[in-house]
């Protein structure tokens, strides 16, 4: 049985030939497959005497199981090797750039109104926007602004015909309000206003805000309270607003608003001027003319109302330091203002 | 308003510092804008005595001057000046001083000149920041002499009207009272608890024959006019206190009688006039608004053609003035004047901006009235400028006087309660206080048992109610007291954002997440905008509103369209070397029925996209389709032309038949006029059109109980055969098809010419009814039935 011992030595030379699985596949089946050595060996069988078959027999059998066998270790190993060469050949460079869908981004102003909504709206405040090409009436007269009256030059207006002029504050959107709505108002009015200025600080164009709040009993008290949360949502915890006098037509008395120096906590720097307050806002009870022109009684009702630059509130809040920024859109700008 | 704090001094014995009385004003609603020491930059220069002048060993130009200088020692100074003398009293800047050189300061070092020993300078009024209108002598060639009443050391501040602050104090638009010294000085004496010293206001009057009558046609615009006539006038030049206080406030010292108009116009903040009364023709003054047509000559020398909106002081022959704005050249004062009829008016402050505006000739008379000026003050006014006279001794006040006044001059009276005052402040401020706030703004305070009566003083047109009273109140008592509450009283309301302000907020977020920023655009742009955008004459969005008065040509109309702001945003940033980006803009468009506006306009909402550098029709389409998903429309994109965009690559955005906006590349022709290199892309959305249609809220729909079923189709089709087509008939073909995706073009030269092969993957989804899963042979059914369509309808073969 010579042949025997030379199959499997001749197996195991030609297995180590093989340098990955399909190789070593193949010589498996050269040996051990339906047209294989051993399949050849078991045909001999018949050529041989009939008693020494069952030794014939078992003699290939256990061959053939001994094949089997060094050929399972076998394929474990090149399985194993190729296993490394797939891992060492699929390593890539980890500290290349990952890939990423670029997120856009809201505008700044965008930004600081849903902030400065999200404040009021839990207030109990309504959102209400009105018209930007304003007439006469809902800009000014309404707003105990007469046609001579000196207040018309405090804001440079731009006219479209004698009657309609672009919106010089969202204050007009008071009137529009408390024509529909009967107290108790609680409403936040943000929108586009337009003056005819341009320079470092003044844009033709820019956000405000107002907020109107009309019902009994309302006071000076309530408008500085609401004016505090503001501030300390909007800029610190710590934040504190101080009223001043001043005056605007359609409130009286009226205060300018100044919020403590979120920069200096109120110690005084360039920021602040080293006042240790920065002017916010301009406020006031509302005059008693402007709720009789809504035909709502000034006996009955009080109330209080306020308008913020939201340009200014986010020049603030992130340093910006030009006005113009806002409205270049340039995208190295923009970008700044992830969430 | 400008108010030096020695003048108010005069009024007021203010003992605490400027910076103090800044802190005092800003509390009761006075902002000092800006608070200047006017010796600032001079600071150790001292009165010196030349007590000896010798030539310079080494210099023929150059004097050696010992020279006395007090407590500070005796100093030795060279000077080039050549009007130095033995015993002149000069200003001497010594070592370490700092004066004015030249636009800056300059700081004065001991030295040496040509080898001798100097220990400062000799000042010129120049090098003090002065000039004669300050100290007398100052405008000289050489150094400044000093007269006798200077002392030996002296801080040369105090001797040159330098040692002074100027107040730049922000008066609000409702308290034209305070647009003088003496209005502030009230405020001041109010705030320091201090008694009003009154300027002197009396004279002797001499007795006149001479009358000079006035006649008011028009007492609407104006209500009150005051003439005085003075006699034997001798024009000269006004004292140095006088002259000094005008320069402190910016104006030039004329003569003596122009200098008191303007120094009364400063102090009690009421314009006069003073007419040469030899000029008047016919000896009388007529008030009366100017005929069409009729002509003046002001001061200035400048011609206006008036129009019956001006309102004109004239004489028996023609106009003298312009009322309010300036007087006429021909009745103006001489050097020769010999009699003066002064002018104290109250005009009507709309008719005084109204001419000064459009004719474009404004002075600090007219800045003044339309301010506002009381009633009550011309008279005040007129007695001052008569005192002035008498005391500089210019000229002789007589007893003529015509005061034409149609204004009500009774008093305001508002009775109100310390409760109502209370309510409005949410604060108990007592009654006491209340009392005395009122009190020491010249208020008068009449209690009679729950009411008060508080009589208006007539300087304060402002106030007419209750509130203002309350507002007199806390400004003084001081806005600290304010005790924070969070609507106490107030009725519970629900506040937030409306359904549509949120799916604003939500669009918005859409975009931003397919990588768009926000940009923001002035509302209105140039009327080229649209000749840029090649949009045809006939075009909707050329009838734009139009601004009056704009900025410049650039920002005149209305945005009709907001492609251009986002083409402008697009070459502003590429220019900047920002090479690729995605921006949008949501904002109103303004859209008018007819023009000029009878009606307010349309403003509709809409949205611009624009995309530059990385990315492609595309990729702006897969935002659009973003849109398309999160709001649940149905938008049909159709192949389409708009003016400024590439024929071949723009599509219509369709709901149903209605097209709600564009988008494509723009047009290669204004990309090149933009100098734009690589394409750039843009949409623009209809967002009220669209928003209409944004589904209500999310409503769940049943999961399919079998899974769906994905296969593959190829198709080869002729190129005209378009991806819409096809993905609309294999919808169409059967029911059970839920999706076409499109995901492989392919065209080779075996697939032939003018041919392509598109790939779709389908989902087969099975009816949300069915009991079993769908089985290959159905879904083998449904594919050949799609196939048939296809080949049928399009000409499509299997590939």
């Amino acid at each position: 049985m010579d042949e025997n011992d030379n199959v499997l030595d001749e197996a195991q030379k030609d297995a180590e030939q093989a340098e990955n699985s399909r190789a070593l596949y193949e010589v498996k089946m050269k040996y051990l497959g339906r047209t294989g050595r051993i399949t050849a060996l078991l045909k001999k069988m018949k050529e041989l005497a009939q008693e020494d078959r069952p030794a014939f027999g078992k003699k290939v059998n256990d061959l053939r199981m001994l094949l089997e066998a060094r050929f399972a270790v076998l394929e474990e190993i090149i399985r194993q090797k190729e296993l490394e060469h797939k891992l060492e050949s699929e390593r890539i460079d980890v500290t290349m750039p990952g890939k990423r869908k670029r997120e856009g981004v809201l505008h700044p102003v965008t930004r600081v109104k849903n902030e400065l909504i999200d404040v009021f709206a839990g207030m109990g405040f309504e959102i209400y926007e009105g018209p930007e090409i304003e007439s006469e009436y809902y800009n000014f007269t309404a707003l105990n602004t007469p046609a001579d009256h000196p207040a018309r030059d405090m804001q440079d207006t731009f006219y479209v015909t004698d009657e309609f002029l672009l919106r010089t504050q969202t204050s007009a959107a008071q009137i529009r309000v408390m024509e529909k709505k009967k107290p108790p108002i609680k409403i936040l009015s943000p929108g586009r206003v337009f003056r005819s200025d341009d320079d470092a600080t003044h844009s033709p164009m820019f956000h405000q805000m107002e907020g109107l709040v009309v019902d009994k009993g309302i006071t000076l008290c309530d408008l500085q309270g609401m004016l505090d949360e503001f501030a300390r949502s909007v800029f610190s915890d710590s934040s504190k607003t101080r009223l001043r006098p001043s005056y605007f037509p359609f409130t009286e008395p009226s205060v300018e608003v100044d919020v403590s120096c979120a920069s200096c906590g109120g110690k005084g720097c360039s920021l602040c001027k080293g006042t240790g307050w920065i002017e916010v806002l301009g406020a006031g009870m509302v005059n008693r003319h402007v709720l009789e022109n809504c035909g709502v009684d000034p006996d009955e009702y009080t109330g209080f109302a306020f308008g913020m630059g939201i340009e200014r509130i986010a020049m603030l809040k992130y340093g910006i330091n030009n006005i113009k920024l806002l409205t270049e859109n340039d995208v190295r700008f923009l970008e700044q203002f992830k969430d | 308003m400008l108010a030096p704090l020695s003048w108010l001094k005069d009024y007021v014995d203010i003992d605490i510092s400027a910076e103090e009385l800044q802190e005092k004003l800003f509390s009761c609603g006075f902002e000092v804008e800006e608070l200047t020491y006017l010796g600032k930059d001079v600071n150790g220069v001292v009165v010196g005595k030349i007590t000896k002048c010798e030539k310079h060993p080494d210099a023929d130009r150059l004097t050696v001057c010992t020279v006395d200088c007090g407590a500070h020692g005796v100093k030795q100074i060279c000077t080039a000046a050549t009007n130095v003398f033995e015993g002149a009293l000069v200003p001497c800047a010594l070592d370490g001083a700092t004066v004015l050189h030249e636009g800056g300061v300059q700081k004065i070092k001991t030295g040496k000149l040509r080898g001798v020993l100097s220990e400062g300078m000799f000042c010129s009024g120049e090098e003090l920041g002065i000039n004669n209108d300050f100290y007398d002598g100052t405008e000289v060639y050489g150094i400044l002499i000093l007269g006798s009443e200077a002392k030996v050391g002296d801080d040369i501040r105090k001797i040159v009207g330098i040692d002074d602050y100027i107040f730049d104090i922000a008066v609000t638009a409702n308290r034209p009272d305070c647009q003088s010294i003496l209005g502030m000085a009230r405020e001041v004496a109010a705030v320091l608890h201090k008694p009003l010293k009154m300027p002197a206001l009396e004279y002797h009057a001499a007795k006149t024959d001479v009358k000079i009558p006035v006649t008011v046609k028009e007492p609407a615009l104006c209500p009150r006019y005051i003439g005085h006539y003075v006699k034997d006038v001798k024009i000269g030049v006004a004292p140095q206190w006088m002259r000094r206080r005008l320069a402190l406030c910016g104006l030039r010292s004329v003569s003596d009688i122009v200098d008191i108009t303007n120094f009364v116009l400063l102090e009690m903040g009421q314009p006069m006039h003073a007419f040469d009364r030899n000029f008047l023709r016919g000896g009388e003054v007529i008030v009366r608004r100017a005929k069409e047509g009729e002509k003046i000559v002001t001061l200035d020398k400048k011609e206006f053609k008036l129009n019956p909106s001006n309102l004109l002081i004239c004489d028996k022959q023609g106009g003298v003035a312009l009322a309010g704005v300036m007087g006429g050249l021909n009745s103006e004062i001489k050097p020769d004047t010999k009699e003066v009829f002064f002018e104290a008016a109250k005009f009507a402050r709309d008719s005084v901006r109204k001419t000064s505006r459009s004719l474009g000739q404004r002075s600090d008379s007219s800045a003044r009235f339309e301010k506002g000026v009381d009633a009550y003050t011309p008279e005040l006014a007129m007695d001052r400028a008569l005192h002035l006279v008498e005391e500089l001794g210019c000229g002789v006040p007589t007893s003529y006087r015509t005061d034409v006044n149609s204004a009500d001059m009774t008093p305001k009276q508002i009775v109100t309660t310390y409760a109502k005052i209370n309510a409005l402040l949410g604060i108990e401020v007592p009654e006491a206080e209340v009392n005395a706030i009122l009190t020491r703004l010249g208020f008068a305070v009449k209690e009679n048992k729950d009411t008060l009566t508080v009589t208006v003083p007539l300087w304060r047109e402002d106030v007419d109610g209750y509130p203002d009273i309350a507002e007199e109140v806390i400004r003084s008592y001081g806005y600290e007291h304010i005790v924070p509450a969070f609507l106490s009283k107030a009725t519970v309301t629900h506040g937030g954002l409306t359904h549509a302000q949120k799916l604003e907020l939500k669009f918005k977020n859409t975009l931003k997440a397919e990588g768009f920023m926000e940009a923001c655009n002035y509302s209105f742009g140039s009327p080229k905008d649209f000749d840029l955008l090649r949009l045809p004459e006939y075009s909707p969005e050329r009838n734009a509103v139009e601004i009056r008065n704009p900025i410049g040509e650039d920002l005149s109309v209305m945005r009709t369209t907001l492609a251009a702001t986002m083409l402008q945003n697009i070459v502003r940033n590429v220019r900047r070397g920002n090479d690729s980006g995605r921006l949008f803009e949501v904002a109103n468009v303004y859209l008018a029925d007819t023009l000029p506006l009878k009606t307010l306009p349309e403003e509709r909402k809409k949205c611009v996209m624009g995309l530059w550098g990385e990315g492609d029709f595309f990729d702006m389409k897969g935002a659009v389709e973003a849109v398309a998903e999160a709001f649940e429309l149905n938008f049909i994109f159709e192949r389409a032309e708009r003016s400024y965009l590439h024929s071949g690559k723009t599509a219509a955005v369709k709901l149903g038949e209605k097209t709600v906006g564009y988008l494509g590349e723009l047009h290669p022709a204004i990309a090149n006029e933009l100098a734009l290199e690589k394409p750039a892309y843009l949409c623009e959305l209809d967002y009220a059109a669209i928003s209409k249609k944004f589904a209500k809220d999310i409503t769940y729909k049943n999961l399919p109980k079998f899974p769906a079923v994905r296969r593959d189709l190829a198709v080869v089709v002729g190129e005209d055969v378009t991806c819409a087509e096809l993905t609309a008939c294999i919808l169409r073909a059967c029911k059970a098809v839920t999706r076409a995706e499109l995901f492989d073009v392919y065209r080779s030269v075996t697939l032939g010419a003018g041919k392509k092969s598109m790939a779709f993957r389908l989902t087969f989804t099975p009816d949300e009814k069915a009991e079993k899963p769908l089985t290959p042979e159905a879904v083998d059914g449904f594919f050949r039935k799609i196939l048939g369509n296809l080949e049928h309808n399009l000409g499509a073969e299997l590939r």
